[in-house]
């Protein structure tokens, strides 16, 4: 089952590549999230069996983050094709010689990448092998740089080597993190430890060296961290969502920013078995909201809707680590928010992709009065903003509020204090740009997508309508046997049931 | 005691401080492969073992960092405008002394963290962590994106030096996805370079920072 799960989009993406016309390789591209998304489905029906030594396995918060993925390259895949298609057409219909839009990528190699990103994804939540999991992130890495290069201009070029560059160096950190792990893991005179499978090293955790295993941790952290997007390591997230194509940014930001999380919350159970908790907890609380902090400074007065979006992603990975460094019951809370955050922030990213094509500016103040101009995608986009800033009575206002309240509960006032301040801060900060691009007058048609303005067609508002559902409805009904999931995952990494 | 291993760490380190005081392109590149053909012999030495493991490994690293890369960065120094300085936002003086200082620091951390059991060579540890930090400097102090590849390579070769040293003994197929891992990210960051240069007619990074939220 695991095996097949990794098959389906590598073997897909391989083909992409050499498929020559664009028609079946957009539907190869959906056919392929459809069945992963079918056997991801199947998983949690039926447990699939480890397979190669353990190595690949899925636990409760793998099976979690594989069908956020799974779920969001869904979305993703049907949303894809329109994209694809108006990047052709509107580069068509411009006259010759003009230049005002940038070339874009072949097709084949965006397609291709776009599964094996998949399938590196896939890679990340089922290794259960540090030295694995260490080679499916970088896999990540590499597999969607070229996405972040899909136009073809210079400012996508500078994002796509910061992003490369600074992600790379940091897993780097992460590789030494786990030779370290070694290290501390061998009981003193022998000539080896145990292997450096997750089940192994949780068994084999109460004798690790303490100071080689806090070393290992703090390099773990600030590689994955550096992927994650956790402030101040965060500096080529804003770059990257902002340049790639919008459907690009909403993976990357829903799907990659979670599969570094999983890798740090595996180097964190070490921690927590070989009774250090308290340690890798203080890290990841001081880093949470410390990425909140930095998010909520550059969200005031952002001028970029789509940076606007980034920087709230690094705010969103802030809250997540904080939910995990505070323990108990905000772990629950953290897991329920990874799923929010990723279904909203897609959400919005695909919003973005429609005002962008629409307006043809990523500048806040060039667009306004989009619920005129495109009411669909309008709406969805203030929704969107009202779910994102955790207003009632969306997902992402239930995920926080449990966080917060487990603060509390805690005696920790000054960190819920503190979150509940940046938290305002950044409602704020996104509430006045974005509704100001919603409402107000429509430009006039001119400006406008020349095809048909006012008219949405509907592959562009039918991944972020499914989605905009589900938010209201995970705010609404948590559906019982995702609470037992949840919980059965947070009982995993330190978190009280 | 190792003698081979604790010579072969010497000439790690003398290939570092003329990394940090070299002001070719070229001539790095150089360094940067001699460094490769020397850690390619590391897991055979370490270990005391001819087996097919380390045999394996030896070949795919040598080749790599030896062989494929410098022809990689060579390739990518001819084909573009590449200025043949090495163009330093930190002097190559500078650049020395700190590095000096650096290597102190580091000998100290090696000597003060306790090892588990005897290791092959009580160098390894500071020489490695000593060229990590080398390669992190030369991604931060030097202008050219080609610059930037080549401190990346030595940073990974920095990371090789401690993981062959320390652990004993990782899974094959571990080592083989992470020098696969590192050959692509090699690869595709010589390709960005190319595109870069037709781009910016340059390669200087510092070029590239229209993205950013405040401008002066």
């Amino acid at each position: 089952m695991i095996g097949m799960l990794l098959f389906i989009p590598t073997l897909a993406g391989a083909a992409a590549f050499g498929l020559r016309s664009d028609g079946p390789r957009r539907a190869l591209l959906v056919l392929a999230a459809l069945l992963h998304a079918v056997l991801t489905a199947a998983c949690w029906l039926v447990p699939a069996p480890p397979a190669w030594n353990g190595w690949l396995q899925l636990d409760a918060v793998g099976l979690l983050f594989l069908s956020i993925a799974s779920a969001l390259f869904l979305a993703a895949a049907l949303y894809a094709p329109g994209y694809l298609h108006r990047a052709v057409q509107s580069r068509r219909a411009e006259p010759a010689g003009l230049g005002l839009l940038p070339e874009v990528a072949p097709e084949a190699v965006f397609t291709g990448c776009l599964l094996l990103f998949l399938a590196s994804m896939t890679l990340v939540t089922v290794s259960h092998h540090f030295g694995l999991l260490w080679v499916a992130v970088e896999a990540t890495t590499l597999a969607s740089a070229p996405l972040i290069y899909y136009h073809r201009q210079p400012r996508s070029l500078e994002a796509t080597w910061k992003y490369l560059l600074i992600c790379s160096v940091g897993i780097a950190l992460a590789l030494l993190g786990n030779f370290l792990l070694v290290v501390a893991a061998t009981p003193p005179g022998a000539p080896a430890g145990p292997a450096l499978t997750l089940g192994e090293l949780l068994a084999a955790a109460p004798q690790f060296q303490t100071p080689w295993l806090k070393a290992a941790f703090l390099f773990l952290l600030v590689g994955y961290g550096t992927k994650m997007g956790l402030a101040p390591l965060h500096t080529w997230l804003p770059d990257a969502h902002s340049e790639a194509p919008s459907v690009v940014s909403a993976l990357l930001s829903g799907a990659l920013l979670n599969c570094a999380f999983l890798a740090i919350l595996r180097a964190h159970q070490v921690c927590a078995a070989a009774g250090q908790a308290a340690f890798s907890q203080s890290l990841l609380v001081l880093f949470g909201l410390l990425s909140m902090g930095v998010a909520a400074v550059f969200i005031i007065g952002q001028p970029d809707y789509k940076r606007l979006l980034a920087y709230s992603s690094v705010e969103h990975m802030g809250l997540l680590a904080l939910g995990v460094g505070l323990g108990g019951a905000a772990v629950f809370g953290a897991l329920l928010h990874a799923v929010n955050h990723s279904l909203t922030k897609a959400l919005l990213f695909f919003a973005a992709g429609n005002l962008l094509a629409c307006y043809r500016s990523k500048r806040v103040a060039d667009v306004h009065g989009a619920l005129r101009a495109l009411p669909v995608t309008g709406a969805l986009w203030v929704l969107g903003l009202f779910a994102i800033v955790g207003s009632p009575p969306f997902g992402p206002f239930l995920s926080e509020l449990t966080m917060l309240k487990a603060a509390f509960d805690q005696g920790r006032w000054a960190v819920g204090a503190g979150a509940l301040a940046l938290l305002a801060l950044v409602f704020i900060g996104m509430s006045r740009p974005m509704l100001a691009m919603a409402q107000g007058a429509a430009p006039a048609t001119a400006d406008l997508d020349r095809a048909r303005p006012g008219a949405e067609r509907w592959f562009t508002i039918l991944s972020p309508l499914v989605l905009a559902a589900a938010v209201l409805v995970l705010g609404l009904y948590l559906p019982p046997w995702l609470t037992a999931q949840l919980q059965h995952a947070a009982a995993l990494i330190g978190g009280a049931p | 005691m190792n003698q081979p291993v604790e010579l072969m760490m010497i000439v790690l380190v003398l290939t570092d401080l003329l990394l940090l005081g070299s002001s070719r392109v070229a001539g790095s590149v150089r360094l940067m492969a001699a460094q490769g053909l020397l850690l390619g012999l590391l897991p055979l030495l370490a270990h005391h073992g001819l087996g097919g493991h380390a045999l394996v490994l030896a070949a795919g690293s040598t080749g790599l960092k030896g062989l494929i890369f410098p022809w990689l960065l060579r390739r990518a120094l001819r084909d573009t405008e590449t200025h043949r300085e090495m163009e330093p936002f930190v002097g190559y003086v500078a650049s020395l002394l700190i590095g000096l200082a650096v290597l102190g620091a580091s000998c100290w951390l090696g000597a003060r963290l306790p090892l588990p059991g005897p290791v092959v060579s009580p160098l390894a540890l500071p020489v490695g962590l000593f060229t990590i930090w080398v390669g992190l400097f030369l991604i931060v102090a030097r202008r050219q994106a080609i610059t930037q590849v080549l401190g990346y390579v030595v940073m990974e070769n920095g990371i090789f030096t401690v993981g062959v040293v320390l652990v004993q003994g990782q899974p094959f197929l571990v080592e083989l996805g992470v020098l696969l891992d590192i050959f692509v990210a090699v690869f595709v960051m010589g390709l960005l370079v190319f595109h870069i240069s037709r781009e910016f007619e340059h390669m200087d990074t510092d070029q590239l920072d229209a993205l950013k939220d405040w401008s002066s």
